[in-house]
């Protein structure tokens, strides 16, 4: 075995450790540990003068091990892997310290820091005398990407993985897809109309030849890793042949159950045999099957004889079990509005005049319930008070962040009520209006310019006295409760993350923010990654946003999505696990640990004995350790983290230098 | 005793709960020093010896922290360290040794502040407990040669 030649780098990350960690006496005690050859520190090890100063000393000193102490490894690790690879050492001969993260920037005290940072320097220094060098593998790509979630956000990346050249399969639990947006009637600022700037897009969908659409259908498992996976799709059955209908509508007029329309949030009916709007795409009737006749008690079929022509309507249809093999996943499964039930003081379901935001949405458009009038019980409200941050930033409800949407949207709504009512009294509680957009800013001067009055303050109870309702606050501008009348309340709800996604992340392990959004990999840099390679976040579901924010980080997701099917390859786990055939007595306990299925036992020929022992499927090996845990000979041992490794690291990390 | 400052290794999974400690450090939490951190990728990695290792080594203390319960990065790794190390916590009572010298936690990847917390006080909950009563002639307190 060649003797360890280690380098050790220190990084003073300018001031961010240097400041609490003596860097000097860091590397005349690394200096001293048995194996060290080199020991320097440097300003930003990172940096290309930095990366150059270790390239410099392997081909000068032949070192063969390098270790860095500086920040987390989860910041750099593949930076110094890529500079010693492109010295000619192997790229797993590298062990980072860090002491900055969790040393130099949670301890002020240099003694402290500086010591535990000895701690630390010495156990990086003792594994990585015992790294061997681990060789990297490619595999194939499926040259394919799923789309999860088909509102804004997920037609926005499927076009645009589709345009790229691969084939989308773009995936959508409503018969419909559109999401959230359809359900808009104007967009802030410009006060777009929603439907015309969408329905063009989900043509393109419908048109593209590299998207496959999968509407009605569900996400039911998840297998593989990136560059393979494996997904299930549960196809629910429409109930009629959505490649042969033609939207006549015929069908519907004939259908006698009626259902609430959730589309119009409630406001009105429609038939259990429906198109969930009229730019519906897939453009095609579908039945619910909770409340028509035939599925419920076998009776009625009247659609059936209706549809003579086209034949197009199958009673008897059943879900479909889909399984699809692509490279990458864009999860973009939207939001739902926060539930103002939750805050019966408002008098949300009490009063039909107490109306949430998206249900003002669905009045005040001409495809809505009332065509666009605004009218209120059959009349046209003289008063209107609008009441933001229900539901966000608002510890009582668990609900401790902002929106974002809410203050544009009630301002937008406040313009619509001023369009449509020239002689309304408008009223806005707000905490804090935040126009922080493109135009915003303009567009909130604009509104306030149209008699909105802005009061400061939060409504604590909405309570009806003789025909009109009463908003009671605390103006605290002006340092007073106030009671200010209504015929009309809007509340402007928040944003949630949607409750129908959560299996869905479970199934992806994909974490979660504390405020129950998905988790991107880095706040900053990194907004679309997962923690799962190959898994990408579009839209709301990653936290709440507006539809410009939404496109943007759509077209990134979708350009991150393209990166491993452009190579066509994506690296295997490299630090995997591996098994001492000659210490392995085949007890199969890795086998039943490895959550991949990744172990089996199998006769090999070792020299003149034939003997069964464990082996590891190397692809499917996700280096996660609980084989090397479990093992009763420590035969099998995941790379870079073997029991002499770990174990040595334990002896050298606590002890006073 | 006022003066005694545990020497605490924790074992962290590199998903969720070592970065969570790296969010603790961006955010400049403040905590005790006294926790020196070895990063596993899961806790399904831990093999119990880990853990008598660190205290008859020295170690006052030893923190095993993972994903949440349900949250694990490799789906099943922290269900099976969980069994596992309940059941050692039992055995390293029947060693001598006081069983809340051994702790477990699960912080996830966004709980940085919930890392300064746990720190604090799994440092001060084996502060009270004194000094490790067993530990090896070559162990960590003696300096190094």
């Amino acid at each position: 075995m060649a003797s360890k030649r280690i380098g050790v780098y220190i990084c003073h990350c300018g001031v961010n450790i240097a400041q609490n960690v003596r860097i000097d006496e860091l590397r005349q005690f690394a200096a001293g540990l048995p194996g060290v050859r080199v020991a320097q520190n440097y300003m930003y090890m990172c940096s290309e003068p930095g990366q150059e100063m270790i390239r410099k000393d392997i081909a000068e000193n032949g070192l063969n091990r390098i270790v860095v102490v500086a920040c987390s490894p989860r910041m750099h690790e593949p930076t110094f892997r890529n500079a010693i690879k492109s010295a000619g050492l192997n790229p797993y001969c590298l062990e980072i310290a860090n002491i900055r993260e969790q040393c130099s920037w949670v301890h002020k005290d240099p003694d402290v820091a500086t010591a535990k940072a000895k701690g630390l320097l010495a156990a990086a220094v003792t594994k990585v005398a015992l790294l061997e060098p681990l060789e990297e593998r490619e595999v194939p790509v499926t040259r394919s990407a799923m789309v999860i979630g088909g509102g804004i956000a997920g037609i926005q990346a499927a076009l645009d993985i589709a345009d790229s050249g691969f084939k989308t399969y773009l995936v959508e639990k409503e018969p419909s897809i559109g999401g959230h947006m359809m359900q808009l009637d104007k967009t802030f600022p410009t006060l777009d109309c929603s439907a015309c700037i969408l329905t063009p897009k989900m043509a393109d969908i419908k048109n593209h030849p590299n998207i496959e659409l999968l509407a009605y259908s569900e996400v039911t498992d998840v297998k593989g890793f990136v560059g393979n996976f494996k997904v299930t799709v549960r196809r629910k059955p429409r109930y009629i042949d959505e490649t042969i209908c033609n939207a006549c509508g015929t069908c519907a007029s004939y259908c006698a159950i009626a259902i609430k329309d959730t589309f119009n949030e409630g406001l009105s009916k429609l038939q259990a045999l429906h198109i969930p709007f009229p730019q519906a795409i897939p453009a095609a009737y579908v039945i619910d099957p909770l409340a028509c006749r035939y599925t419920r008690e076998g009776t009625c079929r009247q659609c059936e004889q209706v549809c003579k022509e086209l034949n197009a309507i199958n009673l008897d249809m059943q879900e479909q079990m889909v399984e699809l093999d692509v490279g990458t996943i864009i999860v973009s499964t939207g939001f739902q509005t926060f539930d103002p039930n939750r805050k019966p003081e408002l008098g949300y379901g009490r009063y039909d005049n107490v109306i949430t935001g998206m249900e003002f949405e669905r009045i005040v458009s001409a495809s809505g319930p009332n065509q666009g009038q605004l009218l209120i019980n059959g009349k046209k409200p003289e008063e209107v008070v609008f009441i933001q941050c229900v539901g966000s930033r608002d510890k009582t409800v668990g609900n401790e962040y902002c929106s974002r949407v809410c203050c544009m949207y009630t301002a937008k709504h406040a313009h619509l009520v001023r369009e449509k009512l020239p002689d309304a009294k408008i009223t806005i509680f707000y905490i804090d209006v935040r126009a922080f957009g493109k135009g915003y800013e303009e567009f909130y001067d604009r509104v306030k310019g149209e008699e909105v009055y802005y009061r400061r303050g939060n409504v604590s109870e909405v309570y009806r006295k003789g025909d009109k309702l009463i908003c009671r606050a605390e103006d605290t501008l002006l340092g007073q409760a106030v009671e200010v009348p209504a015929d009309l309340v809007v509340l402007a709800v928040g944003i949630e993350p949607a409750a129908a996604a959560r299996d869905l992340g479970r199934q992806l392990k994909l974490s979660n923010s504390p405020d129950g959004f998905f988790l991107e990999a880095h706040p900053k840099l990194r907004p679309v990654d997962t923690g799962s390679d190959g898994v990408f976040l579009a839209g709301c579901c990653q936290g709440p946003k507006d539809i410009p924010d939404t496109v943007a980080q759509a077209s990134a997701s979708a350009a991150k999505a393209v990166i491993p099917l452009a190579r066509g390859t994506v690296k295997t786990e490299t630090m995997v696990a591996r098994v001492r055939a000659e210490a392995c007595r085949a007890c199969g306990y890795c086998v039943d640990a490895c959550p991949y299925d990744a172990i089996e036992l199998g006769e090999i020929q070792l020299g003149r004995v034939r003997k069964t022992v464990a082996t590891v499927n190397e692809v499917l090996c996700k280096s996660c350790g609980a084989c090397s845990a479990v093992c009763l000979s420590g035969a099998i041992q995941q790379s870079g983290f073997t029991d002499d490794q770990l174990l040595a690291v334990i002896g050298a990390i606590g002890k006073e230098y | 005793m006022s003066s005694f400052e545990p020497k605490i290794v924790a074992f962290l999974c590199n998903w969720c709960t070592y970065a969570g400690a790296d969010l603790a450090g961006t955010s400049r939490y403040q905590y005790p020093p006294n926790v020196r951190v070895i990063r596993v990728m899961c806790s399904s990695r831990i093999n119990p010896a880990f853990i008598i290792n660190a205290l008859l080594e020295g170690a006052d203390g030893v923190l095993v922290s993972g994903c949440h319960p349900g949250e694990c990065h490799y789906t099943s790794g922290n269900y099976m360290a969980r069994r596992r190390l309940v059941l050692l916590r039992r055995m390293i009572e029947y060693m001598g040794i006081h069983p809340d010298r051994f702790r477990m936690s699960w912080v996830s990847a966004s709980e940085g502040a919930k890392w300064a917390d746990v720190v604090k006080e799994v440092t001060e909950a084996v502060k009270v407990l004194g000094p490790n009563e067993i530990k090896r002639e070559q162990a960590w307190m003696q300096p190094s040669l």
